[in-house]
């Protein structure tokens, strides 16, 4: 699925953040709205006073329609739907920021980074942050309330410091229903004001995603490119959890972190038992992984028993795990209600050896990101009877 | 999979730009945090740190770690730094992590008294056999709690800052003096509500003589019951004689009233080991899963009292005890294994301190002693004791734990005097002679009234000591089970988090 295309701009002169219609809407809410001109569905009576732009995959104009900024000739979005929000650029590029009927919605907050982890799937870049932070907000203010989770990304997020607090200020104010999830590396929260500031804010359904690779600060160091980092997440992870914010352990399994993953559910489980999770990932193969695969990628196969020896301890201390982006074929049946759909919508696929599997629609599928990286060991399940059970409990 | 040449043009650049794992190590030498050591056979040595976090090591491990040979790039090494055995930089974050587990680990000490014991009653109509202090007796004006002396214990009880106050009533048998407990939890209820406070409620008691009158009560007040049961009825009968001869009956019948009544999980049982218990470990457990029992505590004999001086009729060495214990705990695991849920409830305990970063509140076991810090027995003639066991040895005569009276001193004189503080400073198994080094102590406790009673010293001796027999047996036992196999460990990390109904772990899926 495409979140980005371009077109040609006309009478676009700077970056415009609407809402999606695609009937004629209300004058009260055009003002916030972007009409989106699909030829088949739309009557033509010219009324177009008040939208801040018009968005279509034709390649002219009609005459009616002549008067607005818009963005013609963009193909590939046939998916948008009414209450989508979108960008569109002076120089004709779209992008899709939220769509309303995902479960998946995510604002990338931020470009830059004070890490630079070995498997980064988002390489970071240094970037006017601060100069986007308007933006972020007009889209929180254009998001549907009804939304059930939003989550906050980067680069990181924390990087822009009081504006991050700005950001989590305007989803608790506009979105109080929505959960907030924000992925983080934790160390700027080694200030307690900081971190003070954010439980203060007191988002009632926030959740903060921090990754933690190792037991051993140099070992996690090492894994995030970045000395010092481990002692700052961890003084960190105590400042939030001072402060009551929830958190989230994150570990993502490569040929680099799994061998010690035991011995890191165990320091979890001693040293931060009060997170509300762990959630332990499945490599995407994209991003700063591309530049060196022999270092990180292993066969998810060849580390099922530290996986399988860390789940089975962080359940019984009474800690919930979640393992994501693992093929159900690849995991341990002792694993399989741990594992969750976690791979976004837009970016998930399923092999084609896939289509006769049994347990298809319990199973999270592939990375489309991951360049065909794959674990050797996918193979579609026949029958349901031997893997009834495992799947019941789910 | 790449294509070679690119593959090969990524992987220049990768090594450009990534450091590699010795520039993020310290470069400095390793130092040793704080630790003691025990060795076990097999040529392996336990380490644990001073908040319970433990590891096997090889004995040669062991020895390049004392020795600072270890190199930086060893998983010993990484796993020992991991678990705060050593550190090798400048950081205080290790520390830091160090003290709030250590805080963590005392934190039963926040709030200072917080079980307060109500003795209402001296009065029994049972003559067990290792009872310390009841008598058989009408004579309710010299062995009953006058309703002025339960009005100021229960002013004492609300002086101590803790949130959270269990008031626990015993005896003799509380229920012969039923209407100090109405007085007593409805002073409590109303001093609760009054500071903001939390007050749970237990009646001790062989529950012959629970009425419907009682049952409404406790019903409505949420009172729950800690009820005795020594195990089938040829063992109870034969403890707990009671004209009739029919103590287990009569205590099953009102049990499963007082469950009608209050709940499943209202009603606990307490069992007491004699010398007629220690060739029936099995039949004992068993006894508590046919009466629906989901904990058992495997107890030895309090060595105090009338049961002191009945030693030669009912009791054992602690060697003996100590193989009844094994030999319970084995059945215990095998009813757990065939899908029955039963805790036993002092490996619970110790399994909690040693697998978990948490602290726990169990009296006769933590350091410093819980004796007046953290119960307080309000005994019916108006003194305080330091612990049930302090009172149980005045009942004999010696008053050493007597903290004060509830008539003639303050608050303040009782629970701020020598008594209690010299009961602290002797009790702090940190510094106890014998304990300081053991590699058990962040795990165990001190029982000052235990080493007084048994070795006529609050500081006591260890090497001929049956608490560290008996607990240091325990320790080594359940840590050679936790190893054993999975099986073991599941039903451990099960207990230790309580209730776990409807848990997706369960054992089915072995």
């Amino acid at each position: 699925m495409r979140l980005e295309a371009t077109g040609t701009a006309a009478r676009l002169d700077h970056r415009v953040i609407g809402r999606i219609a695609t009937a004629d809407s209300p004058p009260e809410v055009r003002e916030d709205a972007v009409l989106l001109w699909r030829h088949e569905d739309m009557a033509t009576d010219g009324d177009t006073e008040g939208y801040l732009a018009l968005l279509t995959p034709l390649p002219t104009l009609p005459t009616w329609a002549r008067s607005i900024p818009a963005v013609t000739g963009v193909e590939g979005l046939e998916h948008l739907q009414a209450g989508d929000v979108v960008l569109l650029t002076p120089a004709g590029f779209v992008r899709i920021l939220y769509r309303r009927h995902s479960e998946h919605n995510f604002l990338l907050v931020a470009q830059d980074c004070n890490s630079y982890c070995l498997m980064c799937s988002q390489p970071p870049r240094p970037s006017d942050d601060i100069g986007r932070v308007h933006e972020h907000l007009r889209l929180i203010d254009l998001v549907d309330p009804g939304t059930r989770e939003l989550g906050l990304t980067g680069g990181e997020p924390t990087l822009l410091r009081d504006h991050f607090l700005e950001i989590v200020q305007r989803c608790k104010s506009r979105l109080p229903g929505t959960a907030l999830h924000v992925l983080t590396n934790g160390r700027l929260f080694f200030y307690n004001k900081f971190a003070e500031r954010l439980g203060a804010i007191g988002h009632t359904n926030l959740m903060l995603g921090i990754p933690l690779y190792s037991d051993v600060d140099s070992e996690h160091d090492y894994v995030v490119q970045a000395k010092g980092a481990f002692d700052q997440t961890v003084v960190g992870l105590n400042h939030l959890a001072r402060y009551g914010v929830p958190i989230e352990i994150r570990v993502v399994l490569h040929r680099q972190t799994y061998q010690r993953l035991p011995r890191l559910a165990e320091f979890v489980v001693r040293n931060f038992p009060f997170v509300r999770q762990v959630v332990l990932m499945g490599l995407e193969f994209t991003g700063l992984t591309l530049t060196h695969p022999d270092d990180l990628w292993i066969d998810p196969a060849e580390y099922q028993g530290q996986l399988r020896e860390a789940t089975a301890y962080l359940h019984a201390a009474g800690l919930r795990v979640r393992i994501y982006n693992h093929q159900l074929c690849v995991l341990d049946q002792s694993l399989w209600q741990f594992a969750a759909q976690s791979i976004s919508d837009w970016k998930r696929e399923y092999l084609s050896c896939c289509g006769s599997c049994a347990v298809r629609s319990a199973c999270g599928g592939v990375f489309a990101t991951s360049r065909g990286r794959h674990s050797e060991h996918i193979k579609p399940f026949s029958g349901t009877a031997a893997i009834g059970p495992a799947l019941i409990s789910r | 999979m790449t294509g070679p040449l690119i593959l090969r043009q990524g992987q220049r650049i990768g090594r450009q730009r990534f450091s590699g794992r010795e520039a993020f190590r310290s470069v400095s030498a390793y130092y040793l945090l704080p630790f003691r050591f025990e060795r076990f056979c097999g040529n392996e040595v336990l380490v644990v740190n001073d908040v319970g976090e433990h590891l096997f090591l090889t004995a040669s491990d062991f020895a390049r770690f004392t020795g600072h040979e270890l190199r930086s790039d060893e998983d010993v090494y990484l796993t020992l730094k991991g678990k705060h055995f050593l550190a090798d930089s400048d950081s205080l974050v290790p520390v830091d992590l160090l003290a709030i587990k250590a805080r963590t680990k005392r934190a039963h000490l926040e709030g200072f008294t917080k079980l307060h014991i109500f003795v209402v009653t001296l009065r029994c109509e049972h003559t067990c056999r290792y009872c310390q202090v009841s008598r058989v007796t009408q004579d309710r004006k010299r062995f009953d709690m006058s309703e002025a002396i339960a009005h100021r214990a229960v002013e004492f009880t609300f002086r101590a800052p803790a949130e959270r106050i269990k008031i626990e009533f015993q005896g003799g048998e509380p229920l012969l003096h039923f209407e100090r407990i109405v007085q007593v939890v409805r002073e409590a209820r109303a001093k609760a509500a009054a500071t903001g406070r939390h007050v749970d409620f237990v009646v001790a008691s062989n529950l012959a003589l629970l009425s419907d009158e009682m049952l409404e009560f406790f019903q409505q007040e949420r009172v729950s019951l800690s009820m005795s049961l020594d195990g089938p009825a040829f063992i109870h009968n034969m403890n707990r004689p009671r004209p009739g001869g029919d103590s287990h009956e009569v205590a099953i019948a009102s049990l499963t009233r007082a469950r009608a009544a209050l709940g499943a999980d209202a009603v606990s049982a307490l069992m007491t080991t004699t010398r007629l218990s220690l060739d029936h470990p099995r039949q004992i457990v068993d006894e508590y899963v046919l009466q629906g029992f989901h904990s058992i505590f495997l107890r030895s004999l309090t060595p105090l009292g009338f049961a002191r001086r009945t030693a030669p009729r009912i009791g054992y060495d602690i060697d003996r005890f100590l193989r009844f214990y094994e030999e319970g705990l084995d059945r215990v695991l095998e009813v757990n294994r065939g899908g029955y849920q039963l805790v036993e409830v002092y490996a619970q305990l110790l399994l909690t301190r040693m697998l978990t970063p948490y602290s726990t509140g169990y009296v006769d076991l933590q350091s410093p002693s819980g004796a007046g810090i953290g119960v307080a027995v309000y005994n019916y003639d108006g003194d305080v004791y330091a612990s049930d066991e302090g009172r149980m040895l005045a009942e004999m005569g010696d008053k050493r734990f007597r903290l004060g009276s509830l008539q003639a001193d303050s608050y303040d004189e009782v629970f701020g005097g020598t008594r209690v503080r010299e009961l602290v400073e002797s009790s702090c198994n940190e510094s106890l002679p014998g304990c300081s080094d053991c590699a058990f102590q962040p795990w165990c406790g001190a029982d000052p009234v235990f080493n007084y009673a048994t070795q006529g010293d609050i500081v006591g001796h260890r090497p001929d000591s049956d608490f560290h027999r008996k607990n240091a047996f325990i320790i080594r036992h359940l840590l050679e089970l936790y190893r054993s196999d999975e099986g073991v460990r599941r039903i451990f990390w099960r207990w230790i988090r309580g209730n776990t109904i409807g848990d997706p772990n369960a054992e089915s899926t072995t």
